[in-house]
């Protein structure tokens, strides 16, 4: 086992170093930088200004001595200096995390109370009107674009209640906060747990119908028991992958959720700062994206092991 | 008896009078939306009004447009950090009294030496520190008739001109003309300016909000009524819509509401006060006369008068927004052509089906016809106020057997691309920050200005934009700016499809707000609205 996390480790290392490569070189192939984005956001061109900027900025430098001059910072806790804001990029990104990180992380829960439970009573009623409605209900979390939720949420708030829950004001408390981003969240999470309750029903249904669990039946057991104890546990392996992959996707939902409800996260953030071509800023968030994603992938593969006892991770 | 009365009516006369004074209340936040990031806080260094609302009431200039009137013209032109002005004889030296009460947020003395600093940088003038305060400098154009500033003493500052240009007052009047503190760099002016106008800068987050507080030691005094300004950064329209309806802001960003949209705004806000007013930018063709075959003078008559104005405004802006030349059109507008005028140009004739038959003569005369068609791309910038006009003038473009293919292109890379002339014909938004011609002129037609994107050049057309431009006579001047006007339209020199007219809205709370109806850029000192709540 220590072998075999030794070598986890490293790989990660080395998908990371992989992905900080890419992250550089592509931000690179996009047209323009930020010297043209400046230039031309204030409707000049002018070349000499141009040159000024791109010196300043050091793009002029090779870009091997760029990519080492970032990765050297990176491994030192400097994250280089934001070039719209002339800030220090640590500064701009970290307080946009947290907001980004409690918005994902209420829509996952949202996602696995609903979709986990639900896959559950629709497997196990199968063919009944309850089982139909749920099926409708997840077939419309999945064709809904959140965005088009989103304002639909937001029509029918003005509409009803006259108010709009959008974030205009730093939340004063945990609970305002709480309050603040679950419709956001709930939008978010909705189309994930639409994807998790399907998967859950189609692996229930599976599981139900394999032999031990006849055999459970058999032995008494009650339906409570089987469905939770003896096939819920078994049919989660495929679920928990789905929950890992949609926590790293779930940063494209923000994106959208967090324009509409004008939340100040990373997500919104980041589609700015490549609008801007503001490379020391999109270059650490997508490492930071990155860096999540490894380990939400690195951590479903140890839930295998606690799920399923067979599961071993040889040295 | 008749004393006492006659002193009662006094009283009541002088009570009535300072009404309207009493009436304007201290206090309260100004919630307003912003439609997005503001590139910098240094207006200098910007052409955005998204930079020039939030950041104006933070500066001020040497003059201003009177903020009371609804029109900028020479002569509403109030003192603002000069307490007056005067012109030499020969009308090239301008001098400015300064106010000696001035001090900029951080409490340090204002007094010419910024003057002089703020407009050496402008015209690239002065030591390293006085040119970095401004990386980049959009309308150096406008300054290239100033040869020099000198301080007399801490109160008084000359400008020396190279020839006579009455309208140098006018732009020094513009909400893009802001008086810099010298003892600032450029960075803290990028990012949190120190001014010496009536807010101060509390914050600017990226993506987020801009706020202001009112400067208590503000030489005006009294003012500003507004305790500050939260300008809350909303990138999504429909958001930000929804958000002034729901009573979450107070004020919408400048010619927001799209005439569309208001009609849904006026259903479901009846109360709030919505004013239609001209932006003074204006959507025009832009033709590549370097490439083949629009190096053709024919040709360029044809799409000139091709276009037919009124179909656009209609399914653009429901029929408000204003047919006009290069100038603004009046009434809004102080220099443009009189309708009878503007019918005589090409393309501007109220017969459109004869300027569609001539202009399919001539592109018949060249060998095109419905048979053969002339195949192009539409380059435009890939955003929506762009794309739209953009392909109504594609379909407007196929009557003259030309087919027109959309070419969107990044926005980030527009002017570039533009510039490198790496399009053939194309659609472009241009804004005019003072109405004025020499900074329409100078701006976007001569060929020294580095915001001719289309390298326009015509040696006749250059002498005359410096004849108006040193004219002090207003009808004398008009005559020639008409003269131009008529050049500019048969050269098909960016031919003006549109001037735009958008909707602004506040709540009814909100008092003293005055929108000027031929530039969006001067008027947001925030310093005369107050909140009646």
């Amino acid at each position: 086992m220590g072998a075999y996390l030794t070598r986890r480790v490293l790989l990660m290392g080395l998908t990371l170093l992989g992905m900080s490569v890419l992250i550089f070189v592509m931000l690179r192939l996009v047209p323009g930088d930020i010297a043209d984005i400046l230039v031309d956001s204030a409707g000049i061109v002018d070349v000499d200004e141009k040159a000024r900027i791109v010196k300043e900025l050091g793009l002029d430098k090779p870009l091997f001595e760029q990519y080492l001059h970032w990765l050297g910072g990176l491994f030192q806790g400097d994250l280089g200096f934001a070039y719209v804001s002339e800030r220090p990029a640590l500064e701009e990104i970290a307080p946009r995390i947290p907001v980004s990180a409690k918005l994902a992380l209420l829509a996952l829960i949202y996602s696995v109370i609903l979709g986990v439970p639900l896959g559950v009573i629709s497997a196990v009623r199968q063919n009944t009107g309850l089982d139909y409605m749920l099926r409708v209900v997840s077939l419309s979390g999945l064709s809904l674009p959140s965005f088009w939720l989103a304002l639909l949420i937001l029509m029918a708030s003005v509409q009803w209640f006259g108010v709009i829950p959008i974030y205009t004001n730093e939340p004063r408390s945990l609970v305002d906060e709480i309050l603040l981003l679950s419709i956001p969240a709930a939008a978010v999470g909705f189309r994930s747990s639409a994807l998790i309750m399907r998967l859950t029903r189609s692996s229930m249904l599976e599981v139900l119908r394999q032999d031990y669990i006849r055999t459970a039946r058999s032995k008494g057991a009650s339906q409570t028991s089987v469905n939770y104890e003896h096939a819920l546990r078994n049919a989660l392996l495929p679920v928990v992958t789905i929950i890992g992959i949609e926590a790293a996707f779930l940063i494209g939902g923000l994106i959208v959720t967090e324009t509409v409800f004008n939340i100040p996260g990373v997500a919104r953030f980041l589609v700015e700062a490549i609008l801007w071509r503001d490379y020391p800023i999109v270059q650490n968030l997508v490492m930071l994206i990155a860096f999540i994603t490894v380990v939400v992938n690195f951590l479903v593969d140890m839930a295998y092991m606690a799920l399923d006892p067979r599961i071993k991770y040889a040295d | 008896m008749r004393s006492c009365v006659a002193l009662m009516a006094g009283t009541l006369a002088a009570f009535a009078l300072a009404t309207p004074a009493l009436a304007q209340k201290q206090g309260g936040i100004l919630k307003f939306t912003h439609r997005d990031n503001p590139p910098s806080a240094s207006i200098h260094e910007e052409a955005t009004i998204s930079t020039v609302i939030p950041f104006m009431p933070v500066f001020n200039n040497l003059v201003m447009f009177d903020p009371k009137e609804k029109f900028n013209s020479p002569d509403k032109i109030v003192p603002d950090l000069a307490e007056n002005w005067s012109w030499s004889a020969d009308k090239t030296k301008l001098t400015f009294k300064l106010r000696s009460d001035v001090k900029w947020h951080d409490g340090k003395p204002f007094s010419a030496n910024d003057v002089k600093c703020t407009f050496d940088a402008l015209i690239g003038q002065g030591d390293e520190k006085v040119k970095d305060l401004i990386r980049k400098n959009p309308r150096k154009v406008w300054y290239d008739n100033l040869k020099e500033i000198t301080v007399g003493s801490p109160t008084e500052v000359t400008f020396t001109l190279g020839r006579p240009q009455p309208s140098l007052l006018s732009m020094l009047a513009s909400g893009y003309t802001p008086v810099y503190a010298c003892h600032v760099d450029g960075r803290t002016l990028r990012s949190k300016p120190i001014g010496t106008g009536p807010f101060m800068v509390v914050e600017f987050k990226r993506n987020e909000s801009i706020k202001l507080t009112r400067n208590p030691n503000y030489w005006k005094k009294g003012q500003p009524y507004l305790d500050g300004i939260e300008f809350k950064i909303v990138p999504n329209r429909s958001t930000r819509v929804l958000g002034f309806v729901a009573g979450e802001f107070d004020m919408t960003f400048d010619s927001d509401i799209t005439f569309p949209l208001l009609k849904d705004v006026k259903d479901q806000a009846p109360h709030a006060v919505c004013e239609a007013r001209p932006t003074n930018v204006r959507s025009n063709l832009i033709v590549n006369r370097d490439r083949e075959p629009f190096d053709n003078p024919k040709i360029r008559e044809a799409l000139v008068l091709a276009i037919d104005r009124k179909p656009f405004s209609d399914i653009l802006a429901q029929g408000n927004d204003l047919i006009g030349a290069a100038m603004l059109p009046a009434p809004a507008g102080v220099w443009g052509m009189k309708p009878e005028e503007l019918s005589k140009l090409p393309g501007f004739g109220p017969d459109t089906a004869k300027n569609i038959a001539e202009a399919q003569s001539i592109m018949k005369s060249l060998g095109y016809g419905p048979d053969k068609t002339l195949k192009v791309k539409v380059a435009t910038r890939n955003i929506a106020i762009y794309r739209d006009p953009a392909v109504i003038l594609i379909d407007q473009l196929k009557k003259i057997y030309v087919d027109g293919e959309l070419d969107p292109i990044d926005t980030t890379v527009w002017f570039t691309r533009v510039q490198q002339k790496n399009y053939q014909i194309g659609l472009n938004l241009t804004g005019a920050g003072v109405d004025d011609p020499d900074v329409m002129f100078f701006e976007n037609f001569h060929s020294s200005s580095s915001r001719n994107y289309t390298g326009y050049s015509n040696p006749e057309v250059d002498k005359l934009i410096v004849q108006q431009s040193s004219i002090e006579d207003k009808a004398e001047r008009m005559k020639v700016v008409a003269q131009i006007e008529e050049m500019l339209t048969r050269d098909a020199a960016r031919p003006t499809i549109l001037h735009g007219v958008g909707n602004t809205c506040w709540q009814p709370f909100v008092k003293g707000v005055v929108l000027q109806h031929n530039s969006i850029y001067n008027s947001w000192r925030f310093e005369n609205i107050w909140l009646e709540k």
